[in-house]
């Protein structure tokens, strides 16, 4: 028998089955695009506790935030873009219910995925200097160049993921992915900043089908840095997944008003989608938008 | 053209904000500031790089919100943060409060460890700040946008800057501010805020009271310019024919 790599297929229960209370868990994508939002809904569904978020984020945060699953959470923005104040995120720091919050510069954060992808300890930045980025996270220190000029840089710590998380278009079964929108985002670099990286796609292809008629520059994830893959159908949901789907407006306006609604809006809200599986959201979803269309 | 109106003025006032900028990166954020640069790359300095927002250069000038004709180049978020470390970029931001120091704040207002309103979070300012040129748009000017001192300093100022070091202060550079009252810079005594011009029918004495702090001001304030009937024509015309600007500065 031929040996080939090893199928890691799994589905997304499986996925957040692999996940611990206390974990540190980065979610790819930006603000309100590509985002893992099956195995965000999978995580809202579990047990799972104090966990430590990392994310640019979007209604990912918002939504964990909400079911009140995150003890940290390290971020520079939480943004819908087309409302640009995440409700449930609002809310939460307004009511004082994150109990540790990391705010740093969007490049910093990028910095710090960096040095924990390359296994140092920090890496130097001009970011963040002068601003109360320093003065609310005291544990970020600066190191003077050891060279004639002696500028004092921040010392960016590494943003070290016991997981990553991440949605793209298209995978093999051994985890190699291509994203085929405009941008990569920084999916590469969160897989590489975590001990263990799931990533979850619009559709699994055999691997010669990532390379048919798409340039092989987008394949940005290396099975090397991934340890499980699954297939969700509009798993990127209601964020953009460009070029299978854009975001879904009207339903994150939906969203977004149940958010920042009363407490029953929000239960609504939660009981109509988030009470069943990701077929039953999917379902519900479907339902939504056919009221809507 | 006698019905100029006030976004007319401030596009204009924030195409010349970016006039001598030469071959650099021009990234507006919010729709007047999307306005004025591609006025300024149709005008003043056709030389401005500029993007659709997303991950495209623009080779041409569309107008507002309208997809992209040629692309010239890639810029997605990680390019993004290369250009800022680089340098030839110049960015206007939005700026939920700014204080007499040229400081500004998209982060949160009031106590950071518990905010009377959470805000977008920090964003790219403390990084944009210490690196390449940044000024700031305010559609409403008023004593809560011009305060005193911001709750959170995400952008830096120069004073600030300074104070951390040559580190931060090498590449601080806070161009302009313009909102939909006047223009000012940060060279006012002691790194200031300092009124360079008011919009025509504004007078020293409007700005001053929706102004939350002690403002330089010379004795002989000169008025904004007008746009031209070239840049009306391409305002009106080419660029916002639906008037989208008048939904961010009404027509008064």
């Amino acid at each position: 028998m031929t040996k080939a790599p090893r199928d890691k297929r799994m589905t997304v229960d499986q996925i957040v089955g692999e996940l611990e209370d206390g974990m540190t868990i980065g979610i790819g994508g930006w603000g309100p695009r590509r985002k893992p939002m099956a195995l965000v809904r999978a995580i809202l569904r579990s047990e799972l506790e104090d966990l430590t978020i990392v994310s640019w984020g979007g209604a990912d945060v918002g939504l964990l935030l909400r079911a009140g699953k995150v003890r940290k959470l390290v971020y520079a923005f939480v943004s819908l873009d087309s409302v640009p104040l995440e409700p449930n995120f609002q809310r939460a720091r307004q009511a004082g219910a994150i109990p540790e919050v990391v705010e740093l510069d969007e490049g910093m954060f990028q910095t710090g995925l960096r040095a924990a992808a390359q296994r140092l300890p920090f890496l130097p930045m001009r970011a963040g200097l002068g601003s109360d980025v320093l003065v609310n996270n005291p544990q970020l220190q600066t190191v003077t160049s050891p060279y004639d000029d002696a500028e004092e840089l921040v010392a960016v710590p590494a943003l070290h993921l016991d997981v990553a998380l991440v949605h793209l278009n298209r995978a093999d079964q051994h985890g190699n992915a291509s994203y085929l929108g405009p941008d990569p985002y920084f999916d590469d670099l969160f897989c590489m900043a975590a001990d263990r990286a799931y990533v979850s796609v619009e559709q699994i292809v055999d691997t010669a089908g990532l390379t048919v008629d798409t340039p092989v520059q987008r394949i940005l994830l290396n099975r090397m840095m991934v340890a499980g893959v699954v297939e969700t159908p509009n798993g990127a949901h209601f964020t953009t997944c460009t070029p299978d789907y854009e975001r879904d407006e009207k339903f994150q306006k939906a969203y977004a008003a149940a958010a920042g609604g009363t407490d029953e809006d929000w239960a609504a809200f939660e009981e109509r989608f988030l009470s069943g599986d990701e077929a039953a959201y999917q379902a519900a979803v479907r339902a939504f938008t056919e009221e809507q269309a | 053209m006698s019905d100029i109106t006030r976004a007319d003025v401030c596009a204009a006032a924030i195409a010349d904000a970016f006039k001598d900028d030469g071959e650099i990166f021009a990234s507006p954020m919010g729709m007047l500031p999307m306005l004025g640069v591609r006025l300024a790359r149709l005008t003043s300095n056709p030389d401005l790089v500029i993007s659709d927002g997303e991950a495209l250069f623009l080779a041409g000038t569309p107008p507002l919100f309208a997809k992209a004709d040629v692309v010239e180049g890639w810029i997605p978020f990680r390019k993004v943060f290369d250009v800022i470390a680089y340098g030839k970029r110049h960015v206007m931001m939005g700026a939920t409060q700014v204080d007499r120091h040229g400081n500004q704040n998209i982060s949160a207002i009031g106590d950071f460890a518990q905010p009377k309103r959470q805000l977008l979070g920090s964003r790219g300012a403390p990084g944009n700040t210490v690196n390449n040129r940044t000024s700031y748009w305010v559609p409403k000017h008023s004593p809560r946008v011009f305060v005193e001192r911001v709750d959170v300093v995400s952008g830096v100022g120069p004073a600030l800057a300074k104070q951390a070091g040559p580190a931060a202060a090498r590449f601080n550079d806070i161009h302009r501010i313009v909102s939909n009252l006047a223009v000012f810079d940060v060279k006012g005594e002691g790194d200031t805020v300092r009124l360079l011009s008011v919009h025509p029918g504004v007078t020293v004495d409007e700005v001053r009271e929706a102004t939350g702090f002690e403002l330089d001001a010379g004795d002989d304030v000169p008025t904004t310019r007008l746009p031209t009937t070239e840049e009306l024509v391409l305002i009106r015309e080419v660029l916002d024919p639906k008037a989208l600007r008048h939904r961010e500065v009404p027509v008064a």
